[in-house]
């Protein structure tokens, strides 16, 4: 049975009908219009769909819409201010941090909300962060050469 | 992999959980962080009626000191366990390295100890650490609140001593001594997986050798298991490569594992051997 | 110059804010289709039973589809057809039985469980050497053998030179299977037009104009009644690229219910999509005293699985082996038998590399150990045996261009510091750790033109590509090719190639892929060609237009066009500031065409088609890894990487290529298997049980580059995107037997798993 839920997602306010089996990415990408948050695995591995929940990266295929109301939710449609790039957006393009881009919003929120939690993270802190999510295009080494970049700039 | 339907309800408290649950008995599933749950749904392997969420009750998030005991409410975050400040002692610590190894950041911000502990994945590292510590389970239910011993807890895979009208409310682990000093080993492919095999330990060493010895291992059977005979090599001995070797031959005696694509029996009993001893090398190192 | 620059790409800024268009975000407010699939490996389907008044798709009514034929026009081949759906029998896991459509992806998943099939189980055959043997069953009764293809070759004399060779070393190499896992699973959208009777089918496909021939034959329609689009596309791997039973369900029920619908596949199916590797060498090299190898026998089985992919059928992998088994080595004296084996597994398609990674594995495992066996350095071995001159024709006939086999050899020699790492091992060995070095040189065969894919009788031969190329009257240059990149950076890199030619910047250059209404026919995007094919095609199409503009600037500025020189969105009279902007010249095209030479046609379009002979990449991979002897556990600590793929015209894309290749390279030899149970199960069906690395499973890689001039190729470059892949399997397992040659253990099976190694090394102790 749908239910009205209300979702607030990169500062705007979405009034969604949905039913409680809706999980948080579906209803930002079918009812919120907010396609940017892939789906890779449905099953929580590949980090493809990873969003903030009040500043937490979670993954957005194992919660339901439903549980996310009055919660805080930025996706990577939120990052950029208008036409400037977030800083972490930026070193992914500078350092080639992406090829086919389909994993990229999600490892960009989740270095997004990584580095605003602890922003001095080191080498190894960031190598066991990124080790969260899955990109079979990259080889990993320019993701991480892009957050790094990132994080000097984010400090 | 979108999941089957199911009616859901957010309870603000426990009361009005074990209401529910009592009310819709086999039909209903609690829903803490769903880092397992919610998978097995993608997959339709879980398929619960009703989905009763207890994220909304606060009171069930909780890390408290009694005496010589530390309850720690069901709701509480892997993450909150990686900080080793949040516990006092060795338990702090041990704490903090089995939570590190618990998934990944994303995964540990959102899932619960309770959760972990009431899905009973036999390669899970709060079962193995219950288990290690003879933690005790609170279960609380219409009939009332009960306590389980840990070993008695987890029956087989996924399958725990809880009733479907109960909620799994706190575990309960002893404060270990400060003279405490424990291991914690995982043997996984790939960073971040459920461990193929895991191995625990706890080690006191006195002036008589080492007393209360405690040696868990996941990924051997259905549930985690204590290592008994390698306890009893241990227990009053000196600490010594070669009583760590014997220690980790008994454990690896004291396991039946069930092989699957990710190991086969013999292998896996291979790795307790090889992780026991590594357990306790490390436990005798600990500064 | 452009080329040569690491130019940011133009793909990136929609991807980065999450404004690219995968299928997935096109399919939304359509029907939603669900297939049920067969849940056994092999049976006969006795009934089909569904809800009453649910949209239901089976073989029935598809009834007028033929089914798929991949072909080779070969002697030694036996063509199987597949059904679009299952008809009376399923013949792997997985299998289409019937569709169904309903409002939403999750209640047609809900109506896909309440179809009833009744299937009556028979024993399959899902192994490799199962297959093969005598009493297995067969997977198709017009099948002998469950043998497909069984192709041999034996050259003149080949019997006196291996027999007479001092040495006989031989190996018997094992591929798991694998999938190649692209993060965006497949899928498609067909949205019908009634208005025009057309579907506009938006898939995630590596190649939508021969999607589009195939589904428009399949279904007996113009192909003009059927646009394809390829969009955004999250990876591919070669997945994407055979033809998917599923699209033509889609397609077929837009024009059936003259709506919208479309088919997402999530990642449980996608583990039954396409499958790769899979894959048996036994070989024997024949080497005289020296070490130099004269003369080698091969025997290679490829289990294809249930169904031929199309279009290039299941005789991709063997008859590249045939054809490419000898790798970068010569000598004259070969004996090949390569079998394509069907078994009710999950149809085989390519994946970056096809063969060649086993084939790397094979012969790289040879030279390690023969030379082992004769006492000579690994690295001498191959120093003996590479190719030095050029053009080289191989004994089965390829003609290698330029290359700098040795040359990439001895430079990873250098950068490794093959002594001191020497030093370090026997004193690791001494402490009880156990590192190791392999090597593993190669060659990367790309720019497969219609010569090359000739020699495959295909019904369908692939190879050239074709552009339209058009300057605007505004000046600005737009590029419409046939290739249809997913990642690889092609709208960036072919921009660098026009604006070197045009003399302007690439900002003003626009390339167009991916739409069968915008693009001329191409085959797409696969097997390293894209840069080399598209990229020449783009090439002589500037190079046409360019002369087109010098003949009316000629014109304009009165200097003869030999004088004439293109410089910052100018045409200049060389030595002197007299010019003027090309897009004056452009607008002179369109709305002067009073003013244009004689002769001259008005507008600035030119069109333009490539088809190479094929050129060779070359690399050598050194790969440095530690083996945990207790648990079996592999540590990649170093990998170096030499390549050679002539001129690079985005070094950083091309790094890129090289970083994601060898990434998938330690992905199949220590982390990949897709595990079938006896009765045809698959049991990988997660990312928890199927593994690709994380960042933590894989090193930095590091990168030199070797740069061959080659005229086989009109740009000079070579290709690279499969070296990766092909080069790193082989270097790790040398590594690893390296590591562990103090136990005299070789690992000759991919992937090495941590259990796979202990069990090895707990043999060799004499604990098994």
């Amino acid at each position: 049975m749908k239910t009205p839920v209300k979702l607030r997602v990169n500062g705007q306010a979405h009034e969604i009908f949905v039913e409680p089996r809706k999980t948080l990415a579906d209803a930002l990408r079918d009812d919120c219009g907010l396609t940017g948050t892939h789906l890779g695995c449905e099953h929580g591995v590949c980090g493809a769909c990873t969003v903030l929940l009040d500043g937490d990266p979670v993954r957005a295929c194992l919660m339901f819409a439903i549980q996310c109301q009055d919660m805080e939710i930025r996706t990577v449609e939120g990052l950029a201010d208008g036409e400037e790039l977030h800083p972490m957006q930026r070193a992914f393009w500078e350092k080639h941090g992406l090829q086919c881009g389909f994993c990229t919003p999600g490892f960009l929120m989740l270095a997004v909300g990584a580095l605003e939690r602890k922003p001095d993270m080191d080498e190894e802190e960031l190598k066991e962060m990124l080790s969260s999510n899955l990109c079979r295009c990259t080889g990993y080494q320019n993701i991480l050469a892009a957050v790094r970049a990132a994080q000097a700039e984010m400090q | 992999m979108k999941p089957p339907r199911f009616e859901y309800r957010a309870p603000s408290d426990v009361e009005e959980v074990v209401g529910i649950l009592t009310e819709v008995g086999d039909e209903g599933k609690v829903l803490a962080g769903g880092q397992s749950l919610v998978p097995s749904m993608n997959f339709r392997l879980a398929r619960p009626g009703l989905l009763v969420d207890i994220n909304g009750v606060k009171a069930l998030d909780y890390i408290q000191r009694s005496g010589d005991r530390i309850l720690i409410g069901t709701l509480t975050r892997h993450s909150c366990l990686e900080n080793a400040a949040a516990v006092p002692g060795p338990l702090g610590r041990l704490l903090a390295t089995a939570a590190h190894h618990v998934g990944h950041m994303p995964i540990r911000v959102r899932g619960t100890f309770g959760g972990s502990v009431a899905h009973a994945d036999p390669a899970a590292e709060w079962c193995m650490v219950s288990v290690l510590l003879d933690a005790e389970i609170i279960a609380v239910g219409s009939r009332g609140r009960r306590t389980i011993p840990a070993e008695d807890f987890f029956r087989t895979v996924f399958t725990t001593a809880l009733e479907p009208y109960e909620l799994l409310s706190e575990v309960i682990l002893p404060v270990l001594p400060d003279s405490a000093r424990f291991g914690f080993v995982e043997f996984s492919r790939r960073a971040g997986d459920f461990a193929i095999v895991a191995s625990s330990v706890v080690i006191d060493v006195g002036s008589n050798g080492i007393i209360n010895p405690r040696v868990a291992l996941a990924g051997v059977g259905g549930t985690p298991v204590r290592a008994r005979s390698a306890e009893a090599v241990l227990a009053g001995s000196a600490p010594s490569a070669e009583l760590f070797r014997a220690a980790a031959d008994a454990a690896a005696g004291d396991v039946e594992p069930m092989g699957d694509i990710h190991g086969s029996s013999e292998y896996r009993r291979h790795l307790v051997r090889v992780l026991t001893r590594r357990a306790l090398e490390r436990a005798a190192s600990e500064a | 110059m452009w080329v040569g620059r690491r130019l940011r790409r133009v793909e990136d800024p929609s991807l980065l804010r999450g404004e690219g268009r995968f299928v997935a975000d096109v399919a939304r407010g359509c029907g939603a289709i669900r297939f049920v699939r067969s849940p056994f490996a092999r049976g006969r389907i006795l009934s089909i039973e569904a809800p009453e008044e649910a949209t239901v798709i089976t073989a029935d009514d598809l009834a007028e589809i033929p089914p798929v034929k991949p072909m080779l026009h070969r002697d030694d081949f036996i063509p199987v057809e597949q059904p679009i759906l299952a008809k009376e029998q399923v013949t792997y896991a997985g299998q289409p039985i019937a569709a169904v459509i309903a409002p939403t992806f999750e209640e047609a998943e809900d109506l896909a469980e309440m179809v009833f099939v009744d299937i009556e189980p028979l024993d399959p055959v899902v192994d490799l050497d199962h297959a093969l043997d005598e009493t297995a069953p067969l997977v198709h009764p017009h099948v002998p053998a469950n043998t497909v293809i069984d192709a041999s070759l034996t050259t003149p004399g080949f019997d006196a030179a291996f027999h007479g060779a001092a040495y006989h070393v031989e190996i018997d190499v094992r591929s798991r299977r694998e999938n190649a896992t692209p993060l965006e699973a497949r899928g498609s959208h067909a949205a019908f037009d009634p208005r025009e009777n057309r579907v506009t089918l938006t898939a995630s496909t590596q190649g939508p104009h021969m999607l589009r021939t195939a589904l428009a034959d399949l279904l007996g329609i113009p192909e003009s009644e059927l646009r394809v689009i390829a969009p955004d596309v999250g990876g591919a791997f070669g997945q994407k690229y055979s033809l998917a039973m599923e699209d033509v369900v889609t397609v077929w029920a837009a024009r059936r219910f003259r709506r919208d619908v479309a088919w997402i596949e999530d990642r449980r199916e996608n583990f039954a999509s396409f499958h790769s590797r899979d894959q048996r060498y036994i070989v024997t090299g024949a080497f005289d005293e020296s070490g130099k190898l004269r003369a080698m026998r091969a025997d290679v089985r490829c289990n294809v699985g249930a169904y031929s992919c199309y279009p290039v059928t299941c005789g991709v992998e063997p008859l590249m082996a045939m054809a490419e088994l000898p790798g970068p080595y010569d000598f004259r004296n070969y004996a090949v038998r390569s079998r394509a084996v069907a078994s009710n597994a999950c149809p085989i398609a390519p994946y970056r590399g096809v063969s060649r990674p086993v084939i790397t594995l094979t012969l790289e495992r040879l030279m390690d150990k023969a030379a082992a066996r004769m006492g000579i350095d690994p690295v001498e071995i191959r120093r003996r045996n590479l190719v030095r001159e050029f053009p080289y024709t191989s004994v089965t006939g390829l003609v290698y261009d330029q290359g700098s086999y040795v040359e990439s050899l001895d430079r990873s020699v250098q950068l490794v510091d093959l002594e001191r790492f020497r030093a370090d091992q026997r004193a690791a060995w001494e402490q009880g750790r156990y590192i190791g070095i392999g090597f593993s040189t190669f060659s990367e065969r790309t720019g497969y033109g219609t010569s090359a894919f000739a020699a495959r009788k295909m019904d369908i031969t692939l190879g050239y590509e074709t552009i339209d190329l058009a300057m605007d009257p505004s000046g600005s240059v737009e590029v419409r090719v046939g290739a249809s990149p997913h990642g690889q950076g092609l709208r960036t890199s072919l921009s660098q190639l026009v604006a070197d030619e045009l003399g302007i910047d690439p900002k003003d250059v626009r390339i167009v892929h991916g739409d069968t209404d915008r693009t001329p026919y191409g085959w797409g995007t696969f097997a390293s060609r894209s840069m080399v094919v598209s990229g020449g095609a783009t090439k002589l199409g500037a190079t046409e237009l360019r002369r087109r503009l010098a003949d009316i600037a000629s014109e304009t500025l009165e200097a003869a066009v030999d004088d004439l020189q293109f410089h910052e969105g100018k045409v200049l009279v060389r030595g002197t500031d007299v010019g003027v902007p090309i897009r004056d010249l452009a607008r002179l095209a369109y709305h002067r065409s009073d003013k244009l030479p004689p002769g001259e046609e008005p507008g600035l379009r030119v069109k333009a088609t490539y088809d190479p002979a094929g050129t060779f990449s070359n690399a050598c991979h050194v790969a440095l890894v530690e083996v945990d002897l207790e648990t079996g556990a592999v540590a990649v600590q170093r990998f170096v990487v030499v390549e050679d793929a002539g001129v690079l015209v985005n070094p950083m894309i091309a790094d890129g290529q090289v970083h994601g290749g060898v990434a998938q390279g330690i992905a199949s030899a220590l982390y990949e298997e897709l595990v079938y149970d006896s009765d045809g199960n698959l049991l990988t069906t997660s990312l928890m049980d199927y593994l690709p690395p994380t960042i933590a499973e894989v090193p930095l890689i590091e990168i030199d580059h070797l740069v061959s001039e080659s005229d086989a190729t009109i740009t000079g470059a070579k290709g690279l995107g499969e070296g990766g892949t092909i080069g790193a399997p082989a270097a790790i397992l040398n590594a690893i037997t390296n590591a562990l040659s103090p136990l005299g253990i070789e690992v000759n099976e991919t992937p090495a798993t941590p259990e796979r190694i202990q069990k090895l090394i707990r043999q060799a102790q004499g604990a098994l």
